[in-house]
């Protein structure tokens, strides 16, 4: 009986990858254990072993092709004495009930395939109209941003678990070994708490430390140093002496990695003063602002996103391009609502300003950017305009940015307000492992859209 | 890579001269006299909060400074104001940031456990126990990164060396060999618990053995033992061999901070310490047996170590305490809007 062989899953966010390499040809016998394939996702190249033993009957995807969706069939073993020629092509997967569950399975919170994101509003610019733009990952804008800073300062250097010969666990390092040297981007061993110590150490002493966390979940070990010592120490000691650093990683949910693996940060650091906190969404702004925050002479939480990593966007082809913190990001123009929004949450708020649109509702969407410090100025001017308010943000509500924001606009512009502000945030719960209730956990833009038209009273 | 015995031999006097046993004198002295005017300080209510007394422990710091070069590091915990005098920081500034005045080296904004001086290359007072082991060898890493020979001591106690960060700091700084001395100032009780309360170890410098790391037990009560023994531990960092760890056997008298009773041990112990065991009376000693000072000599230092101690305290009381607006300075290195609306 004939044995399909799918295109596998690499990673918890993997939905597609390259088929790079056939290790077997038609014909061959194969047992368990066996290397047939090499499979490239955007994080690593992997090898595919045969589960199955028996004989390679037929081979449905070329090497090379790239864009194969996980769980399609990609080769066909058959046993002693069938033939190839028996077995017709498979009807494509889309047909199939199989698919459906691979839909239901696949996570809730995956990136869209990566089609460049358009800015819809020019009201932020970064870079001058005109400015050439390129295609880039998330993933490639950061790793840009933090060689092009370590080319022109040589006290800047990268440290953090599998930052060097892995090339990063989650491959945001990459070539960096080979470009700066083991002095300068340096694994560690899997100690958080004392290598964040270290480095901050190492910023006292005139450096100016990259520290990669795996994840922030893996942080709270080193919280410590970041908010004690790091933080803290200019003011404790008088402007004296600080720590010029840029703790970063990513930060949130990622896909059915459960509680110890998805929490949202943003509020927590965002309370510390001391501190400077980034959390960007697209790739232009994970460039210019890991720019700014390596050159920033305070200690800095650059909070990333796993699911973003892979997604793309255009970024101004420019030698030196930085984008100042404190600097709100208008993508889209609109008259009836302002959706405030940063990190992945701007994928919820602009898929939920699109459906609007389509119902007669016009929504302000506006990318905070930064968290630490927040340009209030850019969301009052909005909410004056639209008089009404939505927050998204990934996080749980209680003590959140939305908060936050609904504070300030309640104290700054309570006469302009026509609703109360809604704040969707995630549900007051660790994080499921189960994937429909990953998908209940996190906020979603059917939230987004409800809430914007709670507060439009449509 | 072994690590060494520890010697535990008492230090030689042959090799000292008159004019350091006199500087090493005065230097225990300064740091014993300011001690006890912080405590009558706070005694008065003008010094608030924890204050941490270094008095016992004087010729901990004062011998390893003297194995020390000009651009040498040191960081240690909050028990920290013996540290600044013997780094040769002003009495003035570290008294007035006591009080919380102005003229104080952190503006009054750090306290009792969070001075620095840059000018000096101290680097805290960090009042989170343990913290500056990692920062130490941080700072350690700096240099060795610049690819200068200057080395960092990095101070913590019995009650630190049980942290989990003392350990990723050991495994991190031998795998780098960065140029780093840890100082455990073994004074035998981390608030009220005794090292035999804390731990089976027997020895608290031998877990370094289980990274690789080099190390000795010393006399913290001699200070020219302590001197040696911080001699071959900068040796051993300036030459690029990796950390080295110093076990340093004190004692401190007063109690762990302000209001601590100290019922956890007997006065007899402490007394008994005081009498058979004082780092300052054994110098003392040795200047007037050896011939080097008279009585009349020594009562002239006493007298001038009073004079800057009193001085230190006039400027405290007289320093202003910070302008208001100093509440929102030093938060951020560079100008920011406020956070909040």
């Amino acid at each position: 009986m004939a044995t399909e062989l799918l295109m596998p899953a690499l990673s918890p966010t993997m939905e597609e990858g390259t088929l790079a390499k056939w290790l077997v040809k038609e014909g061959d016998t194969v047992s368990s254990g066996d290397i047939i394939a090499e499979i490239e996702t955007d994080k690593a190249t992997m090898e595919f072993e045969a589960v199955d033993e028996g004989i390679v009957g037929k081979i449905l995807v070329a090497e090379g092709t790239e864009g194969v969706k996980v769980n399609e069939v990609i080769a066909v073993l058959v046993e002693e004495g069938e033939s190839a020629d028996d077995i017709a092509a498979p009807a494509p997967k889309e047909d199939t009930p199989a698919e459906a569950d691979a839909t239901h399975d696949s996570a809730p919170a995956a990136a869209k395939p990566a089609a460049p994101v358009e800015v819809v509003s020019k009201a932020s610019p970064d870079f001058p109209e005109g400015t050439p733009m390129k295609t880039q990952t998330v993933r490639e804008a950061l790793r840009d941003a933090m060689a092009e800073e370590m080319r022109r300062d040589e006290t800047v250097f990268l440290m953090g678990e599998e930052v060097a010969e892995y090339q990063g666990a989650y491959k945001i390092s990459q070539g960096m070994l080979d470009e700066f040297g083991s002095k300068r981007v340096i694994d560690t061993p899997i100690t958080e708490h004392g290598f964040a110590g270290i480095a901050t150490g190492a910023a006292f002493g005139g450096l100016k430390p990259i520290v990669e966390f795996m994840t922030f979940n893996f942080a709270m070990q080193a919280i410590d140093h970041l908010i004690n010592s790091a933080a803290k120490t200019l003011y404790m000691s008088g402007g004296q002496m600080g720590a010029p650093m840029v703790f970063r990683g990513p930060n949130g949910a990622a896909a059915r990695v459960g509680a110890q693996h998805s929490q949202d940060y943003a509020a927590w650091y965002a309370m510390i003063p001391g501190l400077k906190v980034v959390m960007p969404y697209s790739a232009a702004d994970y460039k210019g602002l890991m720019k700014t925050a390596i050159r920033d002479p305070n200690p800095v939480i650059f909070l990333e996103n796993e699911i973003l990593y892979g997604k793309s966007f255009e970024v101004p082809d420019l030698e030196d391009f930085t984008i100042p913190f404190g600097k709100a990001r208008v993508w889209r123009e609109g008259t009836d609502v302002t959706i405030v929004s940063f990190g992945i949450g701007m994928t919820y708020a602009l898929e939920a300003a699109d459906k609007l649109s389509e119902e007669g509702i016009s929504a302000e969407v506006i990318d905070l950017r930064t968290l630490r410090p927040i340009d209030y100025d850019t969301v009052l001017a909005s909410v004056m305009k639209t008089n009404r308010c939505v927050t998204v943000e990934e996080g749980w509500p209680v003590g959140s940015i939305g908060n936050h924001i609904s504070s300030v606009i309640m104290q700054r512009a309570f006469d302009y307000l026509d609703a109360p502000v809604i704040n969707c945030a995630g549900k007051d719960v660790p994080m499921p492992y189960a994937a429909n209730l990953e998908k209940l956990a996190l906020v979603t833009t059917d939230d987004v859209v409800a809430a914007c038209k709670e507060v439009t009273y449509r | 890579m072994a690590p060494r015995k520890s010697p535990s031999k008492p230090a030689s006097q042959a090799n000292v001269s008159k004019d350091e046993l006199l500087a090493y004198y005065k230097d225990m002295l300064l740091i014993r006299r300011f001690e006890e005017k912080a405590g009558q300080l706070y005694g008065m209510g003008l010094i608030g909060g924890f204050c941490h007394l270094y008095i016992g422990q004087e010729a901990v710091v004062v011998g390893l400074e003297a194995a020390a070069k000009e651009g040498d590091k040191r960081v240690t915990s909050y028990r920290d104001h013996g540290h600044m005098l013997a780094c040769g920081m002003d009495p003035n500034g570290v008294m007035a940031e006591l009080t919380g005045r102005e003229g104080g080296y952190s503006k009054g904004k750090g306290g009792s456990m969070h001075m620095f001086s840059k000018e000096k290359h101290f680097y805290g007072g960090h009042g989170i126990v343990g913290a500056q082991v990692p920062i130490g060898a941080g700072l350690a890493f700096s240099d060795k990164y610049k690819g200068n020979d200057n080395v960092t001591f990095a101070y913590f106690g019995d009650g630190a060396a049980n942290q989990g960060q003392v350990y990723e700091t050991y495994n991190m700084a031998e795998l780098w060999d960065l140029p780093v001395i840890f100082v455990i100032e073994n004074n035998q009780y981390a608030m009220g618990t005794s090292v035999a309360r804390s731990t089976k170890s027997p020895s608290l410098w031998e877990r370094g053995a289980a990274y690789g790391i080099e190390g000795e037990e010393v006399d913290g009560m001699d200070v020219l033992a302590v001197k040696e023994a911080g001699e071959r531990a900068v040796a051993h960092c300036r030459a690029g061999k990796g950390p080295y760890i110093l076990e340093v056997k004190t004692y401190r008298y007063r109690g762990h901070s302000m209001s601590d009773p100290a019922k956890y041990r007997t006065r007899e112990e402490v007394q008994k310490m005081r009498e058979e065991r004082d780092p300052i009376e054994a110098v003392r000693s040795i200047l007037l047996t050896g011939n080097h000072a008279t009585e009349d000599d020594l009562k002239a230092i006493d007298k001038d170590i009073k004079s800057v101690v009193n001085a230190s305290a006039e400027f405290a009381k007289e320093s202003p305490e910070p302008a208001l607006d100093e509440l929102w300075t030093d938060i951020y290195a560079d100008e920011i809007p406020q956070h909040t609306a």
